[in-house]
């Protein structure tokens, strides 16, 4: 660096020169500054605005009039709103739980020296590339209480076989979570493949030279070296659950009545389609709380390690 | 001993294949079940199950869900929405993959004080809930005219998936060695020439990398489609939203799946032809973002 400076001092005796070099040092900053200020006005000046409106008044159009955090107080007396909440704990913790088990035991497989594994891999990647709003449109079809599964199993031989998930309020919320679990978990095999294929060979074999058995080779060296993996993937579906949408507007639109209902749903009926702008703001900051809650830990614990490694 | 060994050997294997197919059978279901029932009948659809191959194959369930099935009140089919997703889809990739790119470049090789920060703000956009922009972004496009256009829609999706393409080019700009820029500016090239004459030649791969994620990001967006547009700039995924959950009169499942079918291919063939980059889109997008 020092020696480009001392290039460019000693051109700059021409005026001419100077200019070029003048607009030289700014262009880098120029090129940014469109992004920087969408940047500013369309994430933070937008959070911030939203903010202010979950304090005020607003109904179907925005009011500036200062009601403090009596919508924060009246989501947390209602119904459809703590339904919304348990809803996304259950859909999260098990679309979690589920998309990582099935995630990391196909890849352990998968990584067996398996014939085709480039083809095999497509195969569970492949639902990643299609929108929710098909995979909601597909699984609503299969789930359809009297034409699809149920019927299959009937024609099957099972005739005593009843599934009517989708239109049981008890139930509805597993259908999502299939559904979901169906079109992730291919995602988290690729990277807890990638992970696998990182871990360095001659520890295991050392170990396996040392007699360890395949099981406890997993147990003890490639499952802990794969911590990160777990951690980032954790992190993806958890921010990828609190974001649902397109998937349980496709296939339940929330309902029977509010019964899968989820938060980002809540937000958008009641801001969009009632004409409770304030509480749907309110409703917004507490979802982006969420996501707060598990992006900073993440990135500290990331930037710690970053710092030791 | 060594014949018990491999004879256990070959057990394990025959399970390990089998439990890897058994997987491949349980993902590849539900897009057979999609196909077969687009092309059944109606009838068919009552007679027969899920897994039944049609008694007669027709297209018709994909004629109409293409030129005159009901979306709501219209029944024009989803032909219209399918290209509002095209003339959408494709300035919003160009634009945000160009700007994406110029902002990895100066972020990777012209810092200055401050554009690390930059950079981490600008990648909290990629964590960002939608829901927590939605509402002021809807007053901002009534203000400049762009609410329920396809232009609006295009600002939008640029908008927010800036903060990905920065990403995607600056951690392939960061492996770029410093010193071929270091002997490109004693060579008395500039911030342009630099990118134009070196960078941009060896940026195929990442291109492509932000263009697949970018087009499957934005071709299979539903939020900003179902919250910024109106009828004639809706996109496919609102489209085909419309068509299963309309209410009105018998469910022909065969015109839904034909849909379905529509809405799905743009981003199945890019994954076929282009999947190598699409995973590696998926997988830096996450591990780094």
């Amino acid at each position: 660096m020092a020696q480009l400076d001392a290039v460019s001092q000693s051109t700059s005796r021409h005026p001419r020169v100077r200019l070029v070099d003048h607009l030289q040092h700014w262009l880098p900053k120029l090129a940014l500054a469109p992004t920087v200020v969408l940047m500013l006005v369309c994430i933070y000046g937008y959070m911030i605005w939203t903010g202010v409106l979950s304090l005020t008044g607003s109904t179907f159009l925005p009011s500036y009039e200062y009601i403090g955090f009596e919508h924060y107080e009246r989501l947390f007396s209602n119904d459809r709103w703590l339904t919304a909440c348990a809803n996304l704990a259950i859909f999260g913790g098990l679309f979690i739980a589920a998309c990582l088990a099935i995630g990391c035991f196909l890849a352990i497989l998968l990584d067996q020296r398996i014939r085709n594994e480039g083809v095999i891999r497509t195969i569970y990647l492949y639902p990643m590339a299609l929108s929710m709003i098909v995979t909601g449109a597909v699984w609503q079809w299969i789930m359809n209480p009297s034409l699809g599964l149920e019927k299959l199993m009937h024609d099957w031989g099972w005739t005593s076989f009843q599934f009517d998930w989708l239109t049981d309020s008890d139930m509805v919320i597993y259908t999502i979570v299939i559904a979901a679990v169906w079109q992730a978990s291919g995602f988290v095999m690729a990277l807890f493949l990638a992970g696998l294929r990182g871990i360095d060979s001659s520890i295991i074999n050392a170990a396996r030279v040392d007699g360890a058995s395949m099981p406890r080779i997993y147990a003890r060296i490639i499952l802990p070296a794969l911590r990160p993996v777990f951690f980032s993937s954790i992190m993806v579906l958890a921010h990828l659950a609190i974001k649902s949408f397109d998937l349980v507007m496709a296939m339940t639109a929330g309902g029977p009545g509010y019964a899968s209902d989820l938060p980002a749903l809540f937000m958008y009926a009641h801001t969009f389609t009632r004409g409770q702008m304030g509480l749907g703001a309110a409703s917004s900051i507490l979802m982006l709380g969420a996501i707060l809650a598990i992006l900073v830990p993440y990135l500290y614990s990331e930037l710690r390690g970053a710092r030791n490694g | 001993m060594a014949n018990a060994a491999q004879s256990r050997f070959s057990t394990s294997r025959v399970l390990i294949y089998g439990t890897l197919l058994l997987a491949c059978a349980a993902y590849l279901v539900p897009v057979f079940i999609m196909l077969i029932t687009s092309f059944k009948t109606l009838g068919d659809i009552r007679t027969g199950n899920l897994m039944s191959l049609p008694e007669v194959w027709t297209v018709d369930a994909w004629i109409k869900a293409w030129s005159s099935a009901c979306t709501g009140v219209q029944c024009e089919g989803v032909s219209g929405f399918f290209w509002n997703s095209f003339k959408m889809a494709v300035p919003a990739v160009i634009i945000s993959t160009v700007l994406g790119a110029i902002n990895g470049y100066v972020i990777s090789k012209w810092r200055f004080r401050g554009s690390d920060l930059l950079f981490s703000m600008l990648l909290f956009g990629c964590f960002l809930p939608f829901q927590v922009i939605l509402l002021p972004m809807a007053m901002t496009l009534g203000k400049l005219g762009l609410a329920n256009t396809t232009s609006g829609l295009v600002l939008v999706h640029v908008v927010y998936g800036v903060a990905f393409t920065t990403l995607f080019f600056r951690n392939f700009y960061v492996g770029v060695p410093d010193a071929l820029i270091k002997a490109a500016r004693l060579d008395g090239a500039g911030f342009v020439t630099i990118f134009v004459r070196i960078l941009l030649p060896m940026s195929t791969p990442i291109f492509m990398v932000c263009l697949i994620w970018q087009f499957t990001q934005i071709w299979n967006d539903f939020l900003f489609g179902v919250v910024y547009a109106s009828g004639d700039s809706q996109p496919i995924t609102v489209g085909l939203n419309n068509l299963v959950n309309t209410s009105t009169g018998v469910k022909e499942y065969n015109v839904n799946m034909a849909a379905a079918m529509i809405a799905a291919l743009p981003t199945l063939v890019v994954y076929i032809i282009a999947g190598k980059y699409f995973i590696r889109g998926l997988t830096s997008g996450a591990v780094k973002g």
